[in-house]
C-alpha cells in the first residue's frame, strides 16, 4: 500500500503535464474568475441629465465626480437619448435630476434622481448604482445637519437589459467546486486508464493486491494533492480577491474533503467504464465539465431552468457543494444549516465507491 | 493428477466473439520444467497465458496452476505466479531502482529479501538503477521486467514472448538466465515466435491457429525428421528460392539467412540434378549440401509453407 501510493507520487511529480493541470490550473482560473470580476470601479465613464441645474444638484454632481469612481462623459442631449448613449457604450451610468430639485427638497422635503444604469454588464451595472447611491446618501446626510426636518432623496434605480441582475453569482464558490470536481476526478480516471492502455494493470491484477488496495492506493495521493488544491484556491480567494470566510474554517475545509473523496471515487467509476485515456478525459470533460458548470447553479440559477432540468440538477454533486461553500463563506452558517446537503455528498461517496469496487475488473475481460 | 505436474489443462476453449482464439487444447507442465510455447503471431499464445495467469476465464475445460483452479482459486493463484506480459509493462516514468522496490512491495516482500534471486539478472542492470525504465535499451528492459516478476520468489514463471523486440546478444543472454533459473526449480513457461530459441526448452508445444501441432523435447523433434535436407546457395539468393520453388521435384524450399533449406519429392535425386536445374536458369557459383535438420527446419515442415514464423537462426 505505501509503495502503491509513493509510486503515485512519483507518477504525478514527474509529470509536467499532470502538475500543471493539477497547480497551474487552479491558480489560472482563480486569477482569471478574480479578474473578470474585479470588485473595484475605477472612471466608470457617466452621462447626468441635470433638469434643475440648481446648487443642490451642482453639489451632488461635484461630489460624485470627484469620488474618484466616475468621470463625465459626453453630455446627453436629452432622455429621449438615453438608450442610444448605452448602445454605443459610451457610458455605463446615467443620473437625471428631476426639474425643480433644489426648491421640491425644499418645500415637499423630497426630490427624485433617476439612476439608469447599462446592466449588459451586470457586475459594473450594480456596482456603479450603488456607488452613486451611497454617494447621494453620504450628500443627504451632510444636508440634513443644517435642517430641523428630515429631507428625503429619492433614487430610483433602473437596471437596464437585464433588470434582475440574476447572472451576478459570488463566482468563487463556482470556482472552488469545479475545480476541485474536475481536476480531481479527471486525473484519477486518467492515472487508472493510464494503468490498463500501459500494460502496467495486467502485472497488477496477476498480483495478490485486491481491487479496494489499488483504489485506496490511487486514491490517497490524489486526496492529499486536491486537498492541497483547494487550500490554494482559497487561499488566493481569501488574499486576492477579498473573499470572505465567514463561518467555520475547519467546517470548510472538511466539507472539502468530503466533496474531493466524492469527485475521487467518481473519477475511478469513470476509469472502470473506459478503456483509454483519451476516453477517460472525453468522459470527465463532457460527463462532469459541462454539467458541472450548467447545471449546478454556478453560472445559470437552477430556479429559472425548466422543471425537468431541475429535477436532474438534483444529482449533480457540485449544485449541494455549491450550496455548502455558499453557505460558509458568504453566510457564515454552521453544519446544523447544511447537514442536508452533507449527507447527499456523503451519500454519493459511498455509491460511487462501492460501484467502482464493484465494477472493478479483477480480469481482463 | 500426478504430484509433480504444475500447470494442467484440459480441453481448454477461449473464444472471441466468433473468433476462436484456442481450440481444445490440453498440456501439462511438470514441476521445474522449462516449457516452451512457440508459434506465429495471433496463434493464441498470449490468450493461453493470459489464461493460465487468471486474467481471463475459459470458455470451456479447466485450467489448474499448483493444484489452483484459475478460476475458482485465483486470488491463492496471483500470489505465486510471476507473470511477464508480452508488451514491456513496467512503470516508464520510475527509475529501474523504484520499479523493483514497487513490485517487491506488492506482494509484500522487499528488493533484499529475495535478492538472491535476482541477483544474476539485477546485477547486470544495476549500474543503471536510478535511470528512468522507459530509457533503457530493449534487452535491459527485459531483464529488469524479468527481475520485477521474480523479486516475490514465484512457483511459477509466465513469460510472453520475453524476447521480441531484443537485440541477438540479450536474446541469448535472456536464455542463458532462464536456464539458471530452471535449476533453481522454478516451474518456467515461456512462448516466443522465434524457432531457434525451442531448443533451450525441456519441452515444447508448437501452436498454430489456437491448435497445439506437437508437443516434444527438442532432441526428438529433431531426431523426428525423416527425410534429407539441403543447404543450396548461390550469387543470386533471392532468384534461387523463386527458382528452386519452380524445380518440378523439389517439396519446400525455405530460406535460411543465405542458403535455401530445400526437401525434394524424390529422395532419389542427386544434387547434380538440382545444379544443372539451376545452370540452366542463369545461376552461378552454386553450392549445395546435405545438412542435419534444425529445430526450425522441423517446425518449417509441421507447420507448412504458410507461415509467418521468423526464421533467424543463420542470420
Amino acid at each position: 500500500m505505501r509503495g502503491f501510493i509513493i509510486k503515485e507520487f512519483y507518477h504525478i511529480f514527474r509529470d509536467i503535464r499532470s502538475m500543471v493541470v493539477l497547480f497551474g490550473m487552479p491558480v489560472i482560473q482563480v486569477l482569471l474568475f478574480g479578474f473578470a470580476l474585479s470588485t473595484e470601479v475605477k472612471n466608470a465613464p457617466i452621462a447626468i441629465i441635470d433638469h434643475s441645474n440648481d446648487q443642490v444638484t451642482r453639489a451632488i454632481t461635484t461630489k460624485l465626480l470627484s469620488s474618484g469612481f466616475f468621470i463625465l462623459s459626453d453630455q446627453v442631449p436629452g432622455e429621449g437619448h438615453i438608450e442610444e448613449v448605452f448602445r454605443h457604450g459610451k457610458v455605463k451610468e446615467v443620473i437625471v435630476f428631476e426639474s425643480d430639485f433644489a426648491s421640491k427638497l425644499e418645500k415637499d422635503r423630497q426630490a427624485g434622481i433617476q439612476i439608469i444604469a447599462d446592466a449588459s454588464d451586470p457586475n459594473t451595472a450594480n456596482l456603479v448604482v450603488s456607488y452613486t447611491s451611497a454617494i447621494i446618501g453620504d450628500y443627504q446626510q451632510e444636508y440634513l445637519k443644517g435642517m430641523s426636518l428630515p429631507v428625503t432623496v429619492r433614487t430610483e434605480s433602473q437596471m437596464m437589459y437585464n433588470p434582475a441582475l440574476k447572472s451576478v453569482f459570488m463566482f468563487v464558490p463556482g470556482v472552488i467546486t469545479i475545480l476541485l470536481m474536475l481536476i480531481t476526478a479527471m486525473m484519477t480516471s486518467i492515472s487508472i486508464a493510464r494503468e490498463n492502455e500501459l500494460g502496467t494493470m495486467e502485472i497488477l491484477l496477476v498480483s495478490p493486491m485486491r481491487p479496494i488496495q489499488i483504489i485506496a492506493g490511487k486514491v490517497l495521493p490524489y486526496v492529499l494533492l486536491a486537498f492541497t488544491n483547494a487550500l490554494i484556491i482559497l487561499l488566493l480567494s481569501y488574499f486576492v480577491l477579498g473573499m470572505p470566510v465567514k463561518g467555520s474554517l475547519v467546517l470548510l475545509l472538511a466539507e472539502s474533503l468530503l466533496f474531493i473523496v466524492m469527485a475521487l471515487s467518481l473519477g475511478i467509476f469513470i476509469s472502470t467504464v473506459s478503456n483509454s485515456q483519451q476516453m477517460a478525459m472525453m468522459l470527465s470533460m463532457f460527463a462532469l465539465m459541462l454539467p458541472t458548470i450548467l447545471l449546478s447553479g454556478f453560472i445559470f440559477p437552477i430556479e429559472n431552468m425548466p422543471v425537468p432540468l431541475q429535477i436532474f440538477s438534483n444529482i449533480m454533486p457540485p449544485r449541494w457543494f455549491i450550496i455548502i461553500v455558499k453557505s460558509i463563506m458568504i453566510k457564515g452558517l454552521g453544519f446544523k444549516y447544511i447537514w442536508k446537503e452533507t449527507l447527499i455528498i456523503a451519500g454519493m461517496a459511498v455509491f460511487f465507491i462501492a460501484l467502482s469496487i464493484r465494477k472493478f475488473k479483477i480480469r481482463l475481460e | 493428477m500426478p504430484a509433480n505436474i504444475s500447470i494442467n489443462a484440459s480441453n481448454i476453449t477461449k473464444r472471441y466473439g466468433d473468433k476462436t482464439a484456442l481450440d481444445d487444447i490440453s498440456f501439462d507442465v511438470a514441476k521445474g520444467e522449462l516449457f516452451g510455447f512457440i508459434g506465429p503471431d495471433g496463434a493464441g499464445k498470449t490468450t493461453l497465458f493470459r489464461l493460465i495467469t487468471s486474467l481471463l476465464i475459459p470458455d470451456k475445460g479447466s485450467l489448474t496452476v499448483e493444484g489452483l483452479d484459475t478460476v475458482k482459486d485465483y486470488i491463492k493463484l496471483r500470489k505465486i505466479l510471476g507473470y511477464m506480459p508480452g508488451r514491456f509493462s513496467l512503470y516508464q516514468d520510475l527509475t529501474v531502482e523504484e520499479n523493483l522496490k514497487f513490485f517487491a512491495g506488492i506482494f509484500k516482500t522487499t528488493p533484499e529479501a529475495n535478492y538472491e534471486l535476482v541477483k544474476d539478472i539485477y546485477s547486470q542492470i544495476e549500474p543503471f538503477k536510478n535511470r528512468k525504465a522507459g530509457k533503457l535499451s530493449g534487452g535491459m528492459k527485459q531483464k529488469l521486467a524479468l527481475s520485477c516478476a521474480l523479486i516475490h520468489k514465484p512457483e511459477v514463471l509466465v513469460l510472453d514472448e520475453p524476447t521480441t523486440g531484443v537485440d541477438a546478444v540479450s536474446r541469448i543472454e535472456f536464455w542463458e538466465m532462464l536456464g539458471r533459473l530452471r535449476r533453481s526449480g522454478i516451474t518456467i513457461v515461456v512462448s516466443t515466435p522465434y524457432m531457434d530459441e525451442a531448443s533451450r526448452c525441456d519441452r515444447v508445444a508448437l501452436i498454430q491457429n489456437g491448435k497445439i501441432m506437437s508437443i516434444d523435447t527438442p532432441d526428438s523433434i529433431q531426431n523426428n525428421y525423416s527425410r534429407g535436407l539441403w543447404a543450396v546457395k548461390s550469387d543470386d539468393t533471392y532468384r534461387l528460392l523463386t527458382d528452386l520453388r519452380q524445380f518440378k521435384s523439389t517439396r519446400t524450399a525455405f530460406p535460411f539467412g543465405e542458403h535455401i533449406h530445400l526437401s525434394l519429392k524424390d529422395e532419389l535425386i542427386k544434387p547434380a540434378e538440382i545444379v544443372s536445374y539451376l545452370e540452366s536458369t542463369g545461376h552461378s557459383n552454386i553450392h549445395i549440401s546435405k545438412i542435419e535438420p534444425t529445430i526450425e527446419d522441423c517446425f518449417m515442415e509441421m507447420m507448412g509453407a504458410e507461415s509467418n514464423m521468423s526464421a533467424t537462426s543463420q542470420k
